[in-house]
């Protein structure tokens, strides 16, 4: 699960007001190099999340980020590799995902989180 | 009909391993499934900037219509509730990234950040209660409502469904609508049994020129043969079933009457049939009293 799907994921657990940012616990993280497509960054990082991001990318360590971002920076190739690299190529392989608020864990195998909910969590 | 999917089990338990390699290593159902996706990719009307965009593929099952979306430069997130399809696609390796998670339940997704949402022959299965804590209506409600959230403005989602009956179409678009929904369904080739295919074009925001329902293909008896689709001009939107009107009959309140009788009988004995001879009493009607 590349870190863009976790910046987008919020736990919809019954009762939960806010459910974003999940929290990552990490077991592995594998990279997989994809190329920069600078359109793709510059259109996508109005919805993105930047802190959300920069957490998730210090747990899967990747500490580079700035801690703040605007739309100016994406001029700078420099920046844009770093974001590519946080969005696109970590992902994160075994571990789990955490409700902020319940605490309830999301388990991730294989790369793919598993968002089921229980019957008493719709 | 025969044998629906849905009816026989629900999702998960359907496509278990062996089905989701028996529907993988087809190809036939990858042919298919390449076309609808094709099609759904078409109808979605994402602008022609070459800017890869963000969508969902929900239902997303071995990744077939993801392949799609890559090959048109796209970034996915697929969700689907068979772990078994999904391990399939991981032996594909496919690009998008998948969720294993059941869409009746709300798509766990943050607001407005998805480009546009796909679903290739999935929705249908929210119809059916598997579960005594399902209610269709509900997980239909849940799931609309957060893709509705999930979608930016003005975005597009588009499903390929096969709906039971005409209840079950009312009830998906009716759910749809309620979420906030704007569009319709659109039926490419309606007068074939074997291409038909229904979509159902929602658009996410205020309505608009671009937010028109898209026309279906080969609703004027066009066969629909496996070529591309040809023009796309002479087609019109159903959302009615493909009655045509019957021919009338030619009756009275008097019945058919001595004439229609009286021909009938003598094709009839042309035909070499034994029958009654004409007398004053042929085609007349009985006393109330008898």
């Amino acid at each position: 699960m590349r870190l863009l799907t976790h910046n987008m994921l919020s736990s919809k657990i019954k009762g939960v007001s806010n459910g974003f940012p999940l929290r990552i616990e990490v077991e592995k993280v594998i990279e997989k190099q994809v190329e920069l497509n600078p359109d793709f960054l510059k259109n996508i990082f109005p919805k993105v999340d930047w802190k959300a991001l920069v957490e998730a990318g210090r747990t899967m360590g990747f500490a580079e980020l700035p801690e703040e971002a605007d739309l100016l920076m994406l001029d700078s190739s420099e920046f844009l590799s770093k974001f590519h690299h946080a969005l696109l190529e970590l992902h994160l392989e075994e571990g789990a995902l955490v409700c902020p608020e319940t605490g309830r864990k999301f388990p991730v195998n294989k790369g793919i989180p598993n968002m089921l909910l229980h019957e008493d969590e719709v | 009909m025969s044998s629906r999917p849905e009816s026989l089990a629900p999702p998960e338990i359907f496509y278990d391993d062996a089905e989701a390699r028996k529907y993988t290593s087809s190809s036939r159902i990858i042919q298919i499934q390449a076309k609808l996706s094709e099609r759904a990719l078409e109808l979605l009307a994402l602008p022609d900037d070459g800017i890869p965009r963000l969508l969902l593929d929900i239902g997303c099952g071995s990744g077939l219509s993801g392949e799609t979306l890559t090959e048109n430069g796209h970034l996915w997130v697929g969700v689907d509730i068979s772990q078994s399809m999904l391990d399939i696609a991981l032996d594909r390796q496919v690009e998008g990234d998948l969720l294993l998670g059941d869409m009746g339940q709300g798509l766990a997704i943050r607001p407005g950040v998805v480009d546009g949402a796909i679903s290739i022959s999935a929705v249908q299965w929210l119809c059916n209660a598997d579960k005594s804590s399902h209610e269709p209506r509900l997980r239909l409600k849940a799931f609309f409502g957060s893709l509705h959230r999930c979608l930016s403005r003005g975005a597009r989602a588009v499903f390929q469904v096969y709906p039971e009956n005409l209840a079950q179409r009312e009830l998906i678009l009716r759910s749809a609508m309620h979420a906030g929904f704007a569009g319709g369904v659109v039926v490419d080739y309606p007068h074939s049994t074997k291409n038909r295919k229904e979509y159902l074009v929602l658009t996410c925001g205020p309505p608009s020129l671009s937010t028109a329902t898209p026309k279906g293909k080969g609703e004027d008896g066009e066969s629909g043969s496996d070529e591309e689709f040809s023009d796309e001009e002479n087609q019109t939107i159903r959302t009615s079933d493909r009655h045509r009107p019957r021919k009338k009959q030619k009756t009275t309140k008097k019945g058919k009457g001595r004439e229609w009788l009286l021909k009938k009988k003598e094709q009839m004995r042309r035909k070499g049939n034994t029958v009654p001879p004409d007398t004053k009493y042929t085609g007349r009607k009985r006393k109330s009293k008898f």
